[in-house]
């Protein structure tokens, strides 16, 4: 069967990976392309890279990294922020990533998702969603976190998903950098309503986050920064970790 | 030399990336003659299937694909590059791909999550020099919503199960398909690129 992924996430900033809480107070960690090396030779299923630098000159760096990031790694990887038009997808994807995500362009113009899908294939379109719970109900954030679009989540997932989205990745803001865990309950609603994979992001901190994400928020993948970073867990522990408790990982890499 | 084919579909850098890394002298190329040169074709794809047939179409490559498989030249397509070696695809209508192998292409079921994303086990169908080195249960990793229902069993290799058995590597002859990227496959990939790369020589 297929197995559940392990996936860091390196936020990229000025050709650096760095590192926030709740979407603020980013701190410096280290050189996108070794880390991402890293990673490909100690048991990472995949790797995301966020862009989030505001500048076009910044811009170039980005892809100059993603460039030298692909002739390094023989793992797939994602791109993701500041993506808001066909152009912007055809430069990364020929940059050499695998799949690009977007967030706020989707919620400004839902029919991207759809040309991008017609253009790549569904298979390199994942749609990217910061969501926060106001009260019983789950909203969709753009603008890294700031503003509350009045989008429901769940609504907005399966949306995504008619329109050709061919994965969702679920970044919890209130969780995110807080190293408490995953928001389960609606990682699981989302898992269960929609028929493409869903990626957890946001609030690892141990070992039993991961678990419990992947068992009872029956997430397809698991996103996690800074306890990777930081060599809090190391990937390979996790995966054995995981294995010994009932979930399936590749563990030979 | 190898001719990494450009039809104007997917990326195909990490493709020749992979290739070149492994020491391979590999090109991408629309080019005949050099296609017609080269010692292997390497027919890599991302997309969909009836794009892809028009491209190798409108780039004159059918004819010069099959005209140096019948020479015996290794011809190895990835991912949908495989599905393209078969009869037919029923990827959103019925389109006539390749036919240089028998089988049609088909969705998953709908039970399953599509597409099947992700790291899964390889089981050897059988004995076969590609597989060399390999163990039955090294992970491989796949994107396709689309597989292969193959004719004649003697051409799988090795499957994965994903509620069904799917077709994973396959091969007649100089014929050879991956459906998953090796290219992305970690250390398993690159063992089997080489294995690619010794029946080259």
């Amino acid at each position: 069967m297929l197995t559940k992924r392990i996936i860091p996430c390196l936020d990229v900033d000025k050709g650096r990976v760095v590192k926030g809480k709740k979407f603020k107070d980013i701190k410096d960690v280290a050189d996108p392309v070794e880390l991402a090396k890293y990673y490909s030779k100690n048991g990472a299923d995949e790797l995301v890279f966020y862009d989030i630098t505001a500048s076009n000159e910044d811009r170039d760096i980005f892809i100059d990294v993603v460039e030298r990031t692909a002739e390094n790694i023989n793992i797939p990887f994602a791109i993701g922020g500041g993506i808001r038009s066909i152009e912007d997808f055809s430069k990364v994807l020929r940059a050499g990533a695998d799949k690009v995500s977007i967030n706020s362009a989707a919620v400004k113009r839902p029919e991207l998702i759809t040309e991008a899908a017609l253009k790549f294939g569904s298979q390199c379109v994942v749609l990217s969603m910061d969501i926060k719970k106001n009260g019983q109900s789950w909203d969709v954030y753009i603008n890294g976190g700031r503003i509350n679009t009045g989008l429901n989540a769940v609504e907005w997932a399966i949306k995504g998903e008619g329109l050709g989205a061919g994965e969702i990745v679920l970044n919890s803001i209130d969780s995110d950098g807080v190293k408490q865990g995953y928001s389960i309950e609606i990682t699981r609603r989302i898992s269960e309503i929609v028929k493409i994979p869903v990626v957890a992001s946001g609030g690892a901190g141990k070992k039993e986050d991961f678990l419990e994400v992947l068992k009872i928020g029956k997430a397809d993948a698991a996103l996690a920064a800074s306890v990777f970073h930081y060599k809090e867990i190391e990937i390979k522990d996790l995966k054995e970790y995981l294995y010994k408790n009932g979930v399936e990982v590749r563990r030979d890499f | 030399m190898i001719a990494i084919i450009d039809y104007g579909v997917g990326n195909i850098k990490n493709v020749y990336t992979a290739f070149n890394n492994l020491g391979f002298d590999a090109v991408i190329t629309s080019e005949k003659a050099l296609i017609d040169k080269s010692s292997a074709i390497i027919l890599p794809g991302v997309g969909a299937f009836k794009d892809a047939m028009d491209n190798l179409y409108k780039h004159h490559l059918v004819n010069c694909i099959r005209e140096n498989v019948d020479k015996g030249k290794l011809l190895f397509g990835i991912c949908l590059g495989m599905q393209l070696l078969f009869e037919k695809s029923h990827e959103d209508g019925e389109w006539n791909g390749l036919g240089l192998l028998e089988g049609e292409i088909v969705r998953f079921d709908d039970s399953l999550k599509v597409p099947h994303m992700g790291w899964n086990k390889l089981i050897k169908a059988k004995d076969d020099e590609i597989v060399k080195g390999i163990n039955n249960g090294e992970y491989v990793y796949f994107v396709h919503s689309y597989y292969l229902k193959a004719k004649n069993k003697d051409d799988i290799v090795a499957f994965s199960d994903y509620g069904v058995k799917v077709p994973a590597i396959v091969r007649r002859d100089n014929i050879i398909g991956m459906q998953f990227h090796p290219e992305k496959s970690g250390k398993t990939g690159m063992k089997l690129l080489k294995n690619i790369e010794e029946m080259i020589k």
